[in-house]
């Protein structure tokens, strides 16, 4: 193919939000990487938008503030934007573009790949069965995340995602296997001081050796954020599919990531559609939520746990609605119960893990779990029910079966949702732990474990 | 149009020599220059890689092309081939079994490739190589017309490919090959045709644009139901072979699990399942499950009368569109056949927002929420394939479609839903509040309905019982009658209404337990037989019938719901099998027992 090389310089018509037009290019193709060269000799990253033989469309990451038309000249590099992989990026911490952010050497990549990725082949898939644990008992027991899923928390401003962010990376493990492990966490437009607090929570622990961190700060550019979450699964992908790694991806905030789509698609004059995200959100998202998953034949999985703040509390808003629409479950954060104290505040009701089913039991987990998690969940939906009731007619008013609910409820809560943000529970304690709250109900409701189950884990 | 159609499904004959350059490439969308005149809707090769793209737009000497993989990478004068044929499937045997994507390239043939889709994959919708069976139904010297049986070929141990003459052929036929093994691209027949004279080669398999409806004979009026197992629909909004049913709900509501167990459960010969912008594990499922699960009536492998599409949510946006005009041409091709088809499209909605995206970039004037203006037009023309014909042959045959909707934020009121309630007969509406309670399937009694329930009835009357209406209609007042208490309810409380009110308010209870919800992953009650859904309504409705009685008597309703026979009852849909319908008379006799036992114990205090 022809192509003009090195710098082109003239022709450049103007710079309008994260966009810059120029005029005249050849030999170019949509999504192509650029390189947009300032007159202060910056190199800024961007990307082919628009390839025409007029007028050519870039988007260019870390914003154009400070170029001018005619001091800017563009590169173009002949291929999509790529990003070092290798297994020794893990226990770094890097940016967007996989530069590393730690003060360490840039990693000696064997590989580029493009960020994008390819889909899976959907005939090449296997169905997820296996059991990812994560130590935090609301998780584990009632949601169950099973490796090759994408579930992703649901949280809001001011509840403790971060925290539980942190944890999650740090005690999530796979039991029993003995493929290697890695954790890949994407933080998107956070502030520098969470990011600092990711850093050390994670170094404290001593986790950090199997852990890959991408940072984008929230005063970098919106159309960088656009990439955080594409290289980690670039990444996620060699680790797991050429590595033979299972690997958990965890995301933060995929609130700031949707916000930074519609920031560039509104700068690009698109036509909005719901609450002003571009009618591609769901595609979009798609692309990112569906790179979790296992491929037939091959060692390895990536696991998704996107976490989200929802904008007001509202389960509706486009983000969390367009997400539990591709994802397969979501684990919900309460307010009431943070006001509560409890930690961390999974409201397992709402909350579901749609592949928990075929990846619990015998030999996965322990053979009790499906029964368990079922009793445990119809006991607490009936506890809401009463505590609505007693909030009613008084706490006073209610029978002697009703009040061991209430009693029941506050414990299930303090004991089996609420756990130390350093506690990490093995299955085995969590579901134990489950049975010790079963002992507070009347055993004439125990009607969805079995016998045996009841012989063996009560007594 | 039918002699090109009709050839050689090998390979895709896009001229050499290209008919032009691309101007403009942004996303799906590319402006090419051409030199002669390319048609709308044309199937065009791009780039040098030769992606499937489709004319949406001709003006001057300016296409506007659509293309179905992805475009990173091409630019601007890149060469554009013309294929001079609107965008087609490849229709013949070895269609049953296959995995699709969106533009029909058979996603196992892609694996060769490795684990991911790339650019410019070539595969033929159909093995070219594999050897079938094939039986000659007609002589040579015999008169043939359109859809007619030439011969059949076993394509899967239950499926019958009747080898049609394709539509718009007729006339003599010259010759015919003997029984004997060939493939697709082998010719079986010549055929002179009445209207030129000319001699046609026939192959097994032949080509047809997608956006075309297949042709039948006429349309008749849609009266067998088709059953599906499940007990919301078959008793109380049950959906005609031939007829059309939107299921609308929030995420995790229950559409795709549903449209699982239409495809498993359906009394269809054919099923063709659209995953269209949605899952890829989903997908993964069901190839894992239907090679493994019986059908229940030919106690077969499911995947042995399963056609998938499967154009998942990070697939090309364009061949989702695609994907359901691939899956429902299919569907028409067996209903030709004779065979009953049921179609199903999860989720229409990705398929319009694959629309909007289109025509976002195309820069169109959107309508309500960035749809395009047509959006309405093209749900209709989808929902219009489906039918009860009878078939160019001579044979009855069905398509049944079942689209699912995905509103944002599980709001009914948006475009895609509206328009689609417009041009369905069945709506079965999910209710997220119902999901949220884990109360399966979550469908919305009240604000469902089925425009089948008169045509079907008959069926119902002549095949298994008389009372079939009259049952369904006392549960529905009963449902109805509970709804308008409830709200009295929420403001007094349950205690303050008087007896026969909080029998009704009992009853629905009942009724809702027994026999509305249905666990999709229990090994019994995944499918119900419709003699065994009859008997469940019957022992629900004869509880509540006597129960009015006893309370009437002055037994105070917590006798009633503490009675141990209300349990079984609950559990008859689990404990019972299909094959042991004997039970239910037990059970009758001692809803009976116990209730004459209540009955003399009020009648001896009063
Ligand atoms: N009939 C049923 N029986 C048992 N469980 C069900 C049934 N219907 C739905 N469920 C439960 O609800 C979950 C979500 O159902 P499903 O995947 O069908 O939702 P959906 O409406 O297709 O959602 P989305 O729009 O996100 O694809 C399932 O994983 C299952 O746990
Ligand atoms: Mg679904």
């Amino acid at each position: 193919m022809m192509r003009e090389s090195g710098l082109f310089q003239c022709g450049l018509k103007s710079v309008s939000g994260a966009l810059v037009f120029l005029e005249g290019a050849r030999g170019i193709s949509y999504g192509e990487m650029v390189e947009v060269i300032g007159g202060d000799g910056r190199v800024r990253p961007g990307r082919v938008l628009i390839a025409s033989r007029e007028t050519v469309a870039l988007e260019v990451y870390q914003g154009t503030e400070g170029l001018s038309p005619a001091e800017t000249r563009v590169r173009f590099l002949a291929h999509g934007l790529e990003v070092p992989v290798a297994e020794e990026m893990l226990g770094r911490t890097f940016d967007s573009f996989g530069h590393a952010l730690d003060g360490g050497p840039e990693p000696l990549a064997r590989e580029w790949r493009d960020v994008n990725g390819a889909a899976i082949n959907p005939a090449m898939r296997a169905y997820p069965r296996d059991f990812l644990q994560t130590g935090v008992s609301a998780i584990d027991g009632m949601n169950t995340l099973v490796r090759g899923q994408k579930l992703p928390i649901f949280s809001a401003s001011g509840l403790p995602h971060n925290r539980l962010a942190a944890q999650i990376v740090r005690q999530a493990e796979v039991p029993g296997e003995r493929a290697g492990f890695a954790v890949i966490f994407a933080i998107v437009g956070a502030s520098r001081d969470v990011a600092d607090m990711f850093r050390r929570s994670v170094e404290e622990s001593g986790a950090l050796g199997r852990v890959a961190m991408f940072v984008n700060f929230a005063d970098d550019p919106a159309v960088e954020r656009l990439i955080t979450p594409r290289t980690a699964f670039t990444l996620a992908e060699y680790l797991a599919f050429d590595r033979g790694m299972h690997v958990l991806v965890v995301v933060t905030d995929m609130t700031q990531y949707c916000e930074a789509l519609r920031e560039v698609a509104s700068a690009k004059g698109e036509v909005p559609s719901r609450k002003g995200f571009p009618g591609y959100l769901y595609s979009d998202l798609a692309s990112l939520y569906e790179r979790a998953g296992r491929i037939r034949g091959r060692e390895g999985s990536i696991t998704q746990v996107p976490i989200l703040t929802m904008p007001n509390d509202d389960i509706t808003h486009p983000i969390p609605d367009l997400t539990g629409y591709i994802t397969e479950g979501q684990i919900v954060l309460e307010r009431e119960l943070d006001r509560a104290d409890i930690y961390p505040p999974i409201n397992v009701l709402p909350s579901l893990s749609r592949l928990m089913s075929d990846g619990i039991g015998a030999g996965r987990t322990r053979d009790d779990h499906a029964h368990l998690s079922n009793q445990l969940y119809s006991a607490y939906a009936y506890t809401r029910r009463i505590r609505m009731l007693a909030a009613i007619i008084g706490e006073e008013e209610l029978s002697g079966r009703d009040k061991m609910y209430l009693e029941f409820g506050r414990r299930f809560e303090t004991e089996f949702v609420g756990q130390g943000p350093e506690e990490n529970r093995s299955i085995a304690q969590t579901l134990d732990r489950g049975w010790e709250m079963l002992k507070l109900i009347p055993a004439a409701d125990l009607t969805r474990v079995s016998e045996q189950e009841l012989a063996a884990h009560l007594k | 149009m039918a002699g090109e159609l009709s050839t050689s499904p090998g390979a895709r004959e896009a001229q050499r020599k290209p008919v032009g350059r691309t101007v403009w490439v942004s996303g799906p969308v590319v402006k090419a220059e051409v030199e002669h005149s390319v048609f709308m809707g044309e199937q065009m090769e791009v780039g040098d890689e030769r992606l499937i793209g489709e004319v949406i737009g001709v003006s001057g000497g300016q296409a506007l092309l659509q293309v179905y993989e992805e475009t990173e990478g091409l630019g601007p004068g890149r060469p554009v081939f013309s294929t001079g044929l609107p965008m087609f499937v490849t229709l013949g045997p070895g269609l049953v079994g296959s995995v699709f994507d969106g533009i029909q390239r058979p996603l196992h043939a892609l694996e060769k490739a490795g684990p991911y889709i790339s650019r410019g994959t070539k595969a033929t919708p159909l093995d070219t190589e594999k050897r079938w069976h094939f039986v000659p139904r007609k002589r040579a010297g015999e008169k043939i017309g359109a859809g007619e049986v030439l011969g059949i070929v076993q394509e899967t141990s239950v499926i019958e490919h009747r080898v049609l003459v394709p539509p718009e052929v007729s006339g003599e036929l010259a010759s015919v090959v003997p029984e004997g093994e060939y493939t697709v691209a082998d010719v079986v027949a010549t055929v002179r045709r009445h209207e030129t004279g000319e001699e046609m080669s026939l192959t097994m398999a032949h080509r047809w644009p997608v956006k075309r409806p297949r042709p039948y004979h006429s349309h008749l009026r849609p009266e067998v139901p088709l059953i599906t197992g499940q007990r919301i629909f078959d008793l109380f909004f049950p959906l005609a072979k031939g007829g059309t049913a939107a299921i609308p709900g929030g995420f995790g509501t229950g559409k795709t699990v549903t449209q699982h167990q239409l495809s498993k459960w359906a009394m269809a010969d054919i099923i063709v399942f659209v995953g269209c912008g949605e899952r890829g594990n989903e997908m993964a499922e069901v190839l894992l499950v239907f090679p493994e699960l019986a059908d229940p009536r030919t106690k077969r492998p499911l995947m042995e009368k399963t056609v998938l599409i499967g154009n998942t949510s990070n697939m090309p946006v364009a061949a989702r569109e695609a994907s359901i005009y691939t899956g429902i041409t299919i569907a028409e091709y067996y209903r030709d056949m004779g065979y009953d088809v049921a179609l199903m499209a999860d989720s229409t909605s990705r398929w319009a927002e694959a629309l909007r995206e289109v025509s976002g970039r195309l820069e169109e004037m959107p309508a309500e929420e960035g749809f395009p203006a047509y959006l309405a037009a093209r749900l209709a023309q989808f929902y219009e394939r489906a039918g009860y014909v009878e078939t160019l042959g001579g044979a009855t045959g069905s398509v049944t479609v079942i689209g699912a909707v995905s509103p944002a934020g599980g709001d009914f009121s948006e475009p895609v839903t509206q328009h689609t309630k417009r041009f369905t007969r069945c709506f079965w509406a999910l209710d997220k509040d119902l999901a949220a309670a884990r109360y399966f399937p979550a469908i919305n009694y009240l604000e469902s309905y089925s425009g089948y329930l008169d045509e079907v009835g008959e069926w119902w009357h002549r095949k298994y019982d008389a009372r079939w209406r009259a049952l369904r209609d006392e549960a529905m007042r009963l449902l109805q009658e509970d709804s308008r208490l409830q709200r009295i309810v929420r403001l007094i409380g349950e205690d303050a209404l008087p007896d026969e009110q909080r029998l009704i308010i009992e009853g629905s209870r009942l009724l809702q337990e027994a026999c509305l919800q249905q666990n999709a992953n229990d090994p019994v009650d995944t499918f119900c037989q419709p003699e065994k859904q009859l008997a469940l309504l019957g022992a629900v409705l004869h509880f509540v019938k006597r129960a009015e009685e006893v309370v009437k008597k002055g037994a105070p309703i917590h006798r009633v719901r503490e009675m141990a026979v209300r349990e079984e009852i609950v559990r008859a849909k689990e404990k019972i099998p299909n094959d042991q319908l004997d039970r239910f008379k037990e059970l009758t006799r001692r809803i009976d027992e116990e209730m004459d036992a209540l009955y003399r114990d009020f009648r001896r205090v009063t």
